[in-house]
C-alpha cells in the first residue's frame, strides 16, 4: 500500500494477523529503506517501507540461515521488483510474494518462500488492548 | 622391437623430488598393480622440496617441506630404506647392493640420483667453515657455523648461490657472492638484465664480485676458513664459504657398471627414459636427454619422472625436451626468461627497454620472420604469461615488439593479437583456439566457467589475467555486453562513483541514484556508497538516510553472528591494554553472559549479545575510556605490533608506540575493505608485519615500509614499499597509501588484490605516492588530514543520541524484549549457540544476575 506522506505524523503500522488488524508501531518508526522487527503473538514478523512509502511486511526467519535476521536485511530493487537482502548468507527476497529470488529450495529441502502478511497504514485511534499484547 | 614383459620388483635409487614423483605416478598406472617397490635413498629423510629449501632458514620445518604424504608408501605397499644408498649395480644378474651391504634384485631399475653440487677443486675448498648448499642437513651445518661468524661468501651467483646469499644476509652475516661469468645468472638473463639484478642485489647489501674466480681458500691455524684469495689476487675475508658454483648429474653408479653416459656427465636416455639396457631408466638430473641436455628444473625431472612410470606400466610416452622458461621473485627481485633469451638464433634481432631509475630491463629476441623467439624481464616480470605463450606460438607477431616491452601508459591500449595455436596455460597445455571453443560453441560466458570447462588457469595461476584479457575481448568482439558496473542500479564502477561523489561533493544515496543510477538500490550498492560517502567525511554513519544504506553490522555496530547475535569488539590500540582495562573488559563480559575470545589482532571479541544489550554494553565500554573497534566495517581493523625495543633484547625501535599512533590515527577510515596493520621492533618480524595491507618494519635507522600484504584464503607477502623512513614520511606516505587505494579500489578488493592489478605495478604505487607523479598528493593529504581531523567515536556518538538508540531493539513493539530465537548452551566454561535440535536457553535465562546498567533514555514515538 502507498501512505499519503502529508499525514504521517499519527499514522500506525497495522498487520492483519488472519483474524483482526493489530497495530504494530507507527508509521514514524520505519526509516525509508529499512526494516524493523514485530513480534505478533509469537510469530517474528519484518516490517518494510520503501523510499516511495509503500510498506512491506513478510516472515522475520531467513530460511537459508533459520535466524531471524530479515528485517535487519537491506531493502532494493532487482528490475522493477521490490526487494529485502538477508544479511546472513545475502540470498534476496521478493517483498510482494515473499519468493527467494536467488534459489527455490532452502536448505531443509522445502520451498524457499516467506510467509507474506497484510499490512497497512492507519488512521485509527491506537487500541492498547492490541498493541503489544503478547508481552 | 623386444616384446615388453611387465616387471615385478622395482627398485628406485634415490627419493628426491623427482624420485617421489615418479612413486605417485607410477601407482596412478592400471598396469602397475602387483608391482614390488622398493626405494633406496642416501639422505636420513623422504622426499622433500628442495626448491623451497631456503625457506627452511625462516623458519619452515624439515616436516613442512616433506613432499611424501603420512601413509602414502604404506599404502601403496612401498618400501623405503633410508640412508641405505646403492653403492653398486650388477646387471648380468640384476641386482643392486647397498652401502649396508644388501643385495636386492630386480626387474626393472630406475635410477634417480640426482645432482651433486660442483666443488672448484681448489686449495682449501674442504676447509672447516665450507659448505654445499643441497639439503637439509647441508643447511643445519651452514647455520651452526653461520652463529660465529660475521662474513660469510658465496662462490657462484646464480640461482641457488643467491638464494644462499640471501640466506646468509637475513641471519645477519657480512655477505659476498663470487662470481666467475662477468653477471649474475649468466644461465637466464643477458648482460643488460645481469646488471640490474646486480644493482639490486647489492641495494640489499650484498657485495658482488663479478669475472672474479676463486684461487684458494685460506685457513687460519685451527684449519678454519678464515679468507678467500680471489683470482685477481684479493683477498676476501670470509668466516663461511657455500659453494654453489653449479651442479653435476650424479652418473657414477651407472659408469661403474657400463651403462652409456654424456661426455660431459648425464645417464644416455630415450624418448623413453630408458637407457641402453631395458631394464635400467634414468630421470631427473641424472638423465641425458635425447636433445643433448641434461635439465636442472624440477618441471622437466617431473615430466620424465611420469614418461618413466608409464614406460614401465607399458604405456607408450615420451620425453624429448622441456621448455626451459622460468619466472621467480630472486631476494624479492622479479626475474623472467622464457626461449631464445640470449639471442642464440642466427639472424636474431633484439628489442629493449631499459629505465634503470625505475629499475625495470626488458628484451626480447625476435627472428628473421619477426616470430618471438625469447627474452628477458628484470624488475618487471607482468608481461611473462603473454610474452611466453607468444614465444610458444611460433608466429610473426600481429603488434610492434616494442609495444610489449614498454610500460603501460606509454604503450598504445590496442589488444595484443596471440595467435590461436599459442599456449595460454602451459599447466595444462590450453591454447588460445581452446579457449575461443569454449566460450563460442560450449556456451561459456565468464572466466570462471572458462577455467571449469578447460582447466586453463588452475595450476600455477600465472595465466589467469591474460586469460580474463582474451575472454573479455572475445565476448566483446562476440557482440556480448562485458559489463563492468558496481551492480544493476550503476553502470560506473566503484571507483567511478567515487570521483563522482567527491567531484560533486554529494551526501546522499539518493542522489546519486537519481543523477547517475535507477531503481531502487541493493545490498552491493548501498553499502559500497554508504563507504564512500563516510570515507569523504560524510558524517556519522547512522545519521539520516545514511542509516538504511548499512550493512547490519555497520547499523547496528557490531558483528552479525550466525544465530543473529552479534559480538562487540572494543578498540584496543597497538594491542597495549592496562590492567583495569582487562578487568573492565571481563567484568562487562561476566555481568552480561558474553562469550569471550582473544582475536589474531590482539584484542578481545565479546560474542553473543541482542541488539537490546549493545547500547548498555557499549555504555559501561565508554565510560571505562574504550572506543569502538570498527570489528564490524569496511575499514582500518587492529595495527598489530610487538613489544619492541622497550622490553625486548633484540628490538630497535618502539613498535608498540608508533602502532598506537598509526592506529589512532586511521581508526574509523571506511575503505573499499578491511584494512589490516602491523608493526615490528625489528627484522625478527614477530608481529608478521609482511602479511598485512600496511606493515611497517624497524630498522636501526628508520623504518621499512611493506604494502599489500595478506593472509586469508590467498595470501601474498607485502612488497616493501620503501626503506629506512623517518617517522614523518612514513606516516605521509601511508596517508598517500591508504587515501590512493580507497580512491581507486574496487568494491571489496584488498590491497593485495588491487596492487596486483595496479597498471604499471609497484613502480608506479612508488611513482605516485612518492614523486607525485599524477599530481595527486596535496589532494590525498588533504583527505586525510579531513579523516584525521573529523574523527568522532561512532559508539559515544551513538549513545549520546537518543533518536540513534532507538533502533537498538529485537523488536519494534517490545523494546527490551531479546529475540526469543537466539539461544545458547554453555560449553567448556563459557556459552555457544545452541545448533538445530538442541535445546537452549536465551541469554537473560542463562545470566540470571544479568546487569542491565543504567537505564540509557531512549526516545520513543
Amino acid at each position: 500500500m502507498t501512505v499519503d506522506v502529508q499525514d504521517v505524523n499519527d499514522l500506525k503500522v497495522e498487520i492483519h494477523d488472519g483474524s483482526r488488524w493489530q497495530h504494530v508501531c507507527a508509521y514514524d518508526d520505519l526509516i525509508p529503506g529499512r526494516g524493523v522487527a514485530v513480534l505478533l503473538d509469537g510469530d517474528q514478523v519484518a516490517v518494510f517501507r520503501d523510499r516511495a512509502g509503500t510498506l512491506y511486511a513478510v516472515d522475520n526467519r531467513d530460511p537459508f540461515s533459520g535466524t531471524y535476521v530479515l528485517s535487519r536485511g537491506i531493502v532494493g530493487s532487482r528490475g522493477d521488483t521490490p526487494t529485502v537482502a538477508s544479511p546472513m548468507y545475502k540470498q534476496v527476497f521478493d517483498l510482494r510474494d515473499g519468493r527467494c529470488l536467488d534459489e527455490e529450495t532452502a536448505p531443509d529441502g522445502g520451498r524457499a518462500v516467506l510467509r507474506v502478511w497484510p499490512v497497512r497504514g492507519s488512521h485509527r485511534p491506537r487500541d492498547t488492548d492490541q498493541a503489544g499484547s503478547h508481552r | 622391437m623386444t616384446t615388453y614383459r611387465r616387471p615385478r620388483d622395482v627398485i628406485l635409487v634415490g627419493h628426491g623430488m623427482v624420485g617421489q614423483r615418479f612413486l605417485e605416478a607410477l601407482v596412478e598406472q592400471p598396469g602397475a598393480t602387483g608391482l614390488r617397490i622398493t626405494v633406496l635413498a642416501e639422505e636420513p629423510r623422504p622426499a622433500y622440496d628442495r626448491v623451497q629449501l631456503t625457506s627452511w632458514f625462516s623458519g619452515t620445518s624439515a616436516e613442512e617441506l616433506s613432499l611424501c604424504p603420512p601413509g602414502f608408501l604404506a599404502e601403496h605397499g612401498i618400501e623405503l630404506r633410508l640412508g641405505d644408498p646403492v653403492t653398486e649395480i650388477d646387471r648380468a644378474a640384476r641386482t643392486v647392493t647397498t652401502r649396508a651391504g644388501h643385495t636386492l634384485g630386480y626387474d626393472a631399475l630406475v635410477l634417480a640420483t640426482g645432482s651433486y653440487p660442483f666443488v672448484p677443486p681448489v686449495p682449501g675448498h674442504d676447509a672447516d667453515g665450507c659448505h654445499v648448499y643441497r639439503t637439509i642437513e647441508d643447511l643445519e651445518a651452514i647455520r651452526a657455523d653461520a652463529d660465529g661468524a660475521e662474513v660469510g661468501a658465496v662462490v657462484g651467483g646464480g640461482l641457488l648461490g643467491l638464494e644462499a646469499a640471501g640466506a646468509l644476509r637475513a641471519m645477519g652475516l657480512e655477505t659476498h657472492v663470487v662470481e666467475f661469468a662477468p653477471r649474475l645468472m649468466a644461465l637466464q638473463v643477458d648482460e643488460g638484465g645481469g646488471a640490474l639484478l646486480r644493482r639490486k642485489i647489492e641495494e640489499l647489501g650484498v657485495a658482488v664480485h663479478t669475472g672474479a674466480g676463486t684461487q684458494r681458500v685460506e685457513t687460519a691455524a685451527d684449519g678454519r676458513v678464515r679468507a678467500m684469495t680471489l683470482s685477481d689476487g684479493r683477498e676476501l675475508r670470509a668466516d663461511l664459504v657455500i659453494f654453489s658454483a653449479g651442479v653435476r648429474p650424479r652418473d657414477q653408479l651407472a659408469r661403474a657398471c657400463g651403462l652409456a653416459v654424456g661426455e660431459r656427465g648425464g645417464i644416455v636416455v630415450d624418448e623413453g627414459c630408458r637407457t641402453d639396457d631395458p631394464a635400467v631408466w634414468a630421470i631427473g638430473e641424472c638423465a641425458l636427454a635425447v636433445d643433448g641436455r641434461v635439465y636442472g628444473l624440477v618441471a622437466p625431472g617431473y615430466a620424465m619422472a611420469e614418461t618413466a612410470a608409464r614406460a614401465l606400466a607399458g604405456e607408450p610416452g615420451r620425453f624429448t625436451g622441456a621448455d626451459t622458461s622460468t619466472k621467480l621473485k630472486l631476494l624479492g627481485v622479479d626475474v623472467a626468461s622464457f626461449g631464445d633469451a640470449h639471442g642464440a638464433t642466427e639472424g636474431a634481432l633484439e628489442v629493449l627497454y631499459s629505465d634503470s631509475r625505475a629499475g625495470v630491463y626488458k628484451k626480447l629476441v625476435i627472428g628473421t620472420d619477426g616470430a618471438l623467439l625469447g627474452g628477458v624481464l628484470v624488475g618487471d616480470t607482468e608481461a611473462y604469461g603473454l610474452l611466453r605463450p607468444l614465444t610458444i606460438g611460433g608466429k610473426p607477431l600481429q603488434t610492434a615488439p616494442e609495444q610489449l616491452v614498454l610500460p603501460a601508459g606509454f604503450a598504445p591500449g590496442a589488444p595484443v593479437g596471440l595467435p590461436d595455436d599459442a599456449v595460454v596455460c602451459s599447466c595444462h597445455n590450453v591454447s588460445k583456439a581452446a579457449i575461443r571453443a569454449a566460450l563460442a560453441e560450449q556456451g561459456c560466458g565468464s572466466v570462471a566457467e572458462v577455467k571449469k570447462c578447460t582447466k586453463a588457469g588452475t595450476g600455477c595461476g600465472s595465466c589467469v589475467k591474460l586469460l580474463g584479457t582474451i575472454v573479455t575481448e572475445e565476448l566483446a568482439a562476440a557482440g556480448v555486453n562485458v559489463d563492468t558496473g558496481l551492480c544493476e542500479h550503476f553502470a560506473h564502477t566503484r571507483s567511478e562513483l567515487y570521483e563522482i561523489v567527491r567531484v560533486k561533493g554529494l551526501t546522499r544515496f539518493s542522489d546519486l541514484l537519481e543523477q547517475h543510477g535507477s531503481g531502487e538500490g541493493c545490498d552491493i550498492c548501498k553499502p559500497t556508497v554508504a563507504s564512500i560517502i563516510a570515507g569523504l567525511g560524510g558524517g556519522h554513519i547512522l545519521d539520516g538516510e545514511q542509516a538504511a544504506l548499512q550493512d547490519t553490522n555497520d547499523h547496528f555496530l557490531a558483528n552479525l553472528q550466525r544465530n543473529g547475535s552479534y559480538s562487540v569488539v572494543p578498540r584496543i590500540p597497538g594491542g597495549e591494554i592496562t590492567p583495569e582495562g582487562l578487568i573492565t573488559i571481563g567484568e562487562i563480559a561476566r555481568d552480561f553472559g558474553l562469550y569471550t575470545k582473544i582475536t589474531g589482532g590482539q584484542r578481545i571479541d565479546l560474542f553473543g549479545a541482542s541488539v537490546d544489550q549493545l547500547p548498555p554494553i557499549w555504555q559501561r565500554l565508554v565510560a571505562a575510556g574504550f572506543e569502538s573497534g570498527h570489528a564490524y566495517g569496511k575499514s582500518l581493523r587492529t595495527v598489530k605490533s610487538c613489544v619492541g625495543e622497550t622490553w625486548c633484547r633484540y628490538g630497535v625501535q618502539d613498535s608498540v608506540g608508533l602502532a598506537i599512533e598509526l592506529e589512532l590515527r586511521y581508526r574509523g577510515l571506511r575503505s573499499p575493505h578491511k584494512l589490516k596493520s602491523a608493526v615490528s621492533g625489528c627484522a625478527r618480524e614477530c608481529a608478521e608485519a609482511q602479511s598485512k595491507d600496511f606493515g611497517i618494519i624497524a630498522t636501526s635507522t628508520g623504518w621499512n615500509l611493506h604494502v599489500g600484504g595478506n593472509g586469508g584464503m590467498t595470501p601474498r607477502h607485502a612488497d616493501l614499499l620503501a626503506t629506512d623512513l623517518d617517522r614523518e614520511t612514513l606516516i605521509r606516505t601511508i596517508d598517500r597509501f591508504l587515501m590512493f587505494y580507497i580512491r581507486t579500489a574496487d568494491r571489496l578488493e584488498r590491497t593485495a588484490a588491487w596492487l596486483e592489478r595496479l597498471d604499471g605495478g609497484l613502480d608506479h604505487l612508488r611513482a605516485v605516492l612518492l614523486d607525485d607523479s599524477l599530481g595527486i598528493c596535496a589532494d590525498l593529504d588533504a583527505l586525510m588530514a579531513q579523516h584525521v581531523g573529523g574523527y568522532q567515536d561512532e559508539w559515544a556518538a551513538t549513545l549520546a543520541d537518543p533518536d540513534r538508540l532507538r533502533r537498538f531493539a529485537s523488536f519494534v513493539n517490545a523494546p527490551g524484549t531479546p529475540d526469543p530465537a537466539v539461544t545458547f548452551v554453555p560449553e567448556r566454561g563459557q556459552i555457544r549457540p545452541a545448533r538445530p535440535g538442541e535445546h537452549g536457553l536465551t541469554l537473560t535465562d542463562l545470566t540470571p544476575a544479568l546487569i542491565a546498567g543504567p537505564r540509557l533514555e531512549v526516545r520513543t514515538a
